[in-house]
């Protein structure tokens, strides 16, 4: 009490009162965007991209930051703690149908991906690894801790750095899949409490779930990087983009109709911006098709219409900017509509110029075959694609049986990077570059051979198959239209993740679908079997021998007869034969 | 006086030196029998008895250094219950290291824009009270802001101060709503303290906490033992009613470092004690404690410590007593026998007053006997049950057995009739 204030003015006297602040408006030092993208899609559907952007001026690898604002204080600690360069997550349920829905922005395989790029200065990759996939499995509440070294792998080729690299020594790269991982709200909800306003302000709250679940692909992933400061490049910043990918399914959600509306895919609207994001627009997609005027009519009337080359393709897109007072001015709720002035014809769907396909062929369960079809549409352009295949060690792969076949001829790839397998230690892991003709479909196929698991490794549901992780497709692939390089900090968000190096080809990273292979199972009922037979085979045959070898016999005098007798005797009568 | 008798004193650890002045002297003030100093150090007026002397020398010795009381308080978790009294149970767990989390909430910030000088603060006033403590432990600091974080609580509103009251019977539903936007340290194993700066929203601004007796506690702040403490920092009304939103607000780091800094000694048990009246404490300026208060918290410490560790190493004993299947790999069996030699060590220093010595010991030897006890290996041989064995081994050989046991019967029975009527036998 008393002694307390006494002690503590003592205190404060001796500190002296101190500078304060050094200036009265202190200049922030990170920034928040957010941004959604509306893009209906060929088949009636409609696909929602959510990003949100909060980039950093600091340097998170000296140690000594740990005074945290937008950016969330357990990924910026994991980041340091653990000497992560750059670190992407995904969680995905559902598939991409690449070639009715077209290139997705960023695409993710089904289950949970992780692939992190550690910093130089990591002695024990392997070590931190393990600890990141534990660590962010209590972060994001999803089974992460399952990664380990059965079904972790280092790419040479495919994962290059997203953000600023010093160097790529492969080794500093992991890259680890689980395609039976399954995404529900449990991983939403530590997602949406990684962002600054949380779910209570902004574009976020359209995030509920019971909507969100009920579509044909949802996809969240985090992705930490770090980028240049400015255009000189002397200092680096972090950069932590949240995105969010839904597909909102024509029949399911859409009830029928073509039309969508803000309120019909998220049952909520917008009603303000976060107060912390310094950006915050939703974007439309409202590319005419087929060149004529256009098909799609959103309302209310957008602030600003934006154009642009996207992915090859030139865009026209209808900007809401939740920051201009004018919007809110007429209503207090923003609820964006799209309605088709007429119908769609289904010849008008385009096809992406670069899509894949995975399957699984043979029959029986001893040998099998896997085939990758890769389609190339463009009309005569040729352009290399890098395949990354990873298989677990069950399936044994055989190497001399991989046929690349393009029109009917046999095509080498250029680099081939292939490691095999160790039974219940690392897995197969196989890395081509292909080069695909113009207009053109390259089939690769791969015999296996089914191995036979110990009896304790089989997991509760034997019978439903064995998972294979997606294969990785990248590749730099030409565009019809120039592009122009744009500042990556006055562009939308959904064209700046990945970096392009010059305005005739953009990068593109696909995924095939996983695949579901059965393996041999055993009898599982069986040791109950054995135990009860050999018991019971045993116990029949050296009773029978032991009471033949031991037993005395000795005569008895025939007694009157007890009811065993006496029933006999009824049913003799019956028959007609004489009584006992 | 304290400054010049600095230099003359023997500054180990755990010593303590006391001046005794003659009663006419005038060094010390009117009224005051004992002066406590920053260091070690302690001047006692020779008033009345020998006697007398003697007692008042046995009252500082007990402020300044440990207790029955403070003892049995360090123990309080080994202590059953309805042995201690309620005020027991209240101090931080000794362990290795800590985290001190500062945290800002704002529930509202469309209406405030807050800012807190939070790097410089830390710099300017923990640190130094932190690396004061790091004899006892390993500390970091770090803070964030939240956003859209409410109290699970709604304030009352009073009618005749106009402001927002939360009672205390309320206080507690406070912490659990808040916690979970705290986020745990994942990257760490140490305890984490939170402190909590709530700048209320502004419909529910001013907003004070009312103690027991119902009047509004001066400094707005409460905390609560082995967790941490929230203060309530209230933004004036603006002026104008036409003030543009946000309102900017820059927080007085000065204020509320005082009475983080503050709690921060309560939850570590260091402002405790009633002193007599006749008693006059030196401040202890820009540290934040002085040296007779840490040698204080490294005695209890070194006791909890001291208690753990034989808890510990009891409870593997017991375990393995019950279940014998277990096997305690080389590497276990000698980290339990030097957590046995340092606990044996540090009670022979505490008996000899080497406190730092003792301390560091009690240490080590948490810590083998930690690694010992939580070693994944011992966890192997724990489910081969013997009652699966009964259940494989039965249906073979109790078919088996049966006739063999059959005819052991009659035998004994027939040589039992046989030895009864020998006289039958032809």
């Amino acid at each position: 009490g008393g002694m307390a204030a006494l002690l503590l003015l003592l205190l404060l006297a001796a500190a002296g009162a101190g500078p304060g602040r050094a200036d009265a408006e202190r200049e922030r030092r990170d920034a928040l965007q957010e941004e959604l993208l509306l893009s209906p899609l060929p088949t009636g559907d409609v696909a929602a991209t959510f990003q949100f952007r909060t980039r950093w001026d600091a340097d998170l690898q000296r140690g000594s930051v740990s005074h945290y604002r937008l950016f969330p204080k357990a990924l910026g600690r994991l980041v340091a703690a653990l000497g992560v360069r750059e670190l992407h997550l995904a969680l995905t349920q559902g598939f991409w149908r690449t070639r009715y829905w077209g290139q997705p922005p960023l695409q993710a395989p089904a289950g949970a991906e992780l692939w992190v790029w550690f910093q130089p200065t990591v002695t024990d990759v392997d070590k931190a690894w393990k600890e990141l996939s534990n660590i962010l499995s209590g972060i994001f509440c999803a089974s992460l801790n399952f990664i380990d070294s059965t079904n972790t792998v280092i790419p040479t080729a495919s994962f290059k750095p997203l953000g600023l690299a010093n160097g790529t020594d492969h080794h500093l790269l992991r890259y680890a899949v689980l395609p039976r991982e399954v995404v529900c709200t449990e991983n939403l909800t530590p997602w949406k409490k990684l962002l600054p306003c949380g779910s209570k302000a902004g574009l976020a709250v359209l995030l509920k779930a019971e909507r969100l679940f009920h579509s044909s692909y949802h996809s969240q992933a985090v992705h930490i990087r770090p980028i240049c400061r400015d255009a000189s490049c002397l200092a680096v910043s972090w950069e932590l983009r949240q995105t969010l990918t839904v597909v909102f399914d024509f029949f399911s959600s859409g009830q029928g109709k073509k039309d969508w509306s803000l309120f019909k895919m998220f049952s909520r609207t917008l009603t303000d911006s976060c107060p912390l994001a310094s950006q915050s627009k939703v974007y439309v997609d409202i590319s005419p098709k087929n060149k004529e005027k256009e098909l799609l009519e959103v309302s209310p009337a957008p602030t600003s219409v934006h154009e642009a080359v996207v992915q090859g393709d030139k865009k026209t897109y209808a900007v809401y900017d939740l920051l201009s007072p004018s919007l809110f001015n007429t209503s207090r709720s923003l609820n964006v509509q799209l309605k088709w002035k007429r119908p769609q014809d289904s010849s008008e769907m385009p096809i992406p110029t670069l899509h894949a396909q995975r399957y699984v062929g043979g029959y029986g369960l001893q040998t099998g075959e896997i085939c990758t079809l890769i389609y190339n549409t463009h009309p005569y352009r040729a352009f290399p694609v890098i395949l990354l295949e990873t298989v677990p060690w069950y399936l044994r792969l055989y190497v001399h049986t991989l046929t690349i076949i393009t029109k009917g001829k046999e095509n080498k790839p250029s680099y081939i990077h292939y490691q095999p397998a160790q039974d219940r230690r690392r897995p197969h892991l196989l890395e081509m570059l292909i080069q695909l003709p113009a207009n053109s479909v390259t089939k690769i196929t791969i015999q296996f051979e089914r191995a036979l698991l110990k009896w304790t490794e089989y997991p509760p549901d034997p019978n439903h198959g064995f998972y294979v992780g997606s294969s990785v497709l990248s590749a730099l692939v030409p565009s019809v239209t120039a592009m122009k390089d744009m500042d990556v900090e006055q562009s939308p968000l959904f064209t700046s993740l990945f970096p392009s190096s010059d305005g005739s080809s953009y990068f593109v990273r696909l995924y095939t679908e996983p695949l579901l292979v059965n393996l041999p199972t055993p009898d599982f009922s069986m040791p109950y079997n054995v135990i009860c037979l050999t018991c019971t085979v045993v116990a029949v045959c050296y009773g029978s021998f032991y009471n033949l070898l031991t037993r005395t016999f000795h005569v008895e005098e025939p007694s009157r007869g007890g009811l065993a007798k006496r029933l006999a005797n009824v049913i003799r009568k019956f028959r007609g034969v004489p009584p006992l | 006086a304290d400054a010049a008798l600095h230099p003359l004193q023997d500054t180990t650890l755990g010593s303590l030196t006391v001046y005794v002045v003659p009663e006419t002297s005038s060094l010390l003030p009117q009224g005051i029998n004992v002066y406590v100093g920053k260091h070690r150090s302690a001047l006692v007026r020779a008033v009345g008895s020998l006697a007398a002397l003697q007692a008042r020398l046995r009252e500082v010795t007990q402020v300044m250094s440990f207790t029955a009381a403070s003892i049995a308080a360090a123990l309080s978790d080994r202590v059953p219950d309805g042995r201690l009294s309620p005020d027991a149970r209240r101090d931080l767990k000794s362990s290795l290291g800590y985290e001190i989390t500062f945290s800002l909430l704002n529930p509202d910030p469309k209406s405030h824009t807050v800012d807190w000088d939070i790097e410089g603060a830390v710099n300017r006033y923990v640190k130094p009270v932190l690396d004061k403590l790091s004899l006892v432990a390993n500390f970091s600091v770090d803070s964030q802001i939240l956003y859209y974080a409410v109290l699970g609580v709604t304030p009352r509103y009073d009618k005749e101060s106009s402001s927002f009251l939360l009672s205390a019977h309320s206080l507690p539903h406070v912490i659990n709503p808040v916690e979970a936007r705290l986020g745990s340290s994942a990257a760490s194993l140490y305890p984490v303290l939170n402190f909590l700066l709530y700048v209320p929203e502004r419909s529910h601004s001013p907003l004070y906490i009312q103690d027991k007796d119902g009047a509004p506690v001066s400094t707005n702040a409460f905390h609560s033992p082995r967790w941490g403490g929230i203060m309530v920092y209230n933004v004036e009304a603006p002026a104008s009613p036409q003030a543009s939103f946000p309102l900017h607000v820059d927080v007085d780091m000065a204020r509320v470092m005082e009475v983080f800094l503050a709690q921060l000694r309560l939850l570590f048990g260091l402002s405790r004690e009633e002193v007599p009246p006749e008693f006059l404490l030196e401040g202890p300026g820009n540290e934040g404690l002085a040296d007779w208060e840490l040698d204080h918290l490294l005695w209890a410490h070194t006791v909890e410590n001291i208690a753990t560790v034989s808890t510990t190493l009891t409870s593997l004993a017991q375990l393995l007593d019950k279940i014998g299947n277990i096997v305690i790999k080389d590497d276990v069996a000698s980290e339990v026998y030097r957590a046995v030699a340092s606990v044996q060590s540090a009670v022979t220093k505490l008996s000899l007053g080497h406190l730092h010595a003792a301390f560091q010991a009690s240490k080590e030897a948490v810590t083998s006997s930690e690694r010992a006890f939580f070693d994944p290996s011992l966890l192997h041989l724990l489910y081969f049950p013997d009652d699966q064995k009964f259940a494989i081994y039965i249906p073979l050989f109790l078919p088996m057995a049966v006739p063999i046991l059959l005819s052991l019967a009659k035998i004994v029975r027939e040589t039992r009739m046989r030895k009864k009527e020998p006289t039958k036998m032809d």
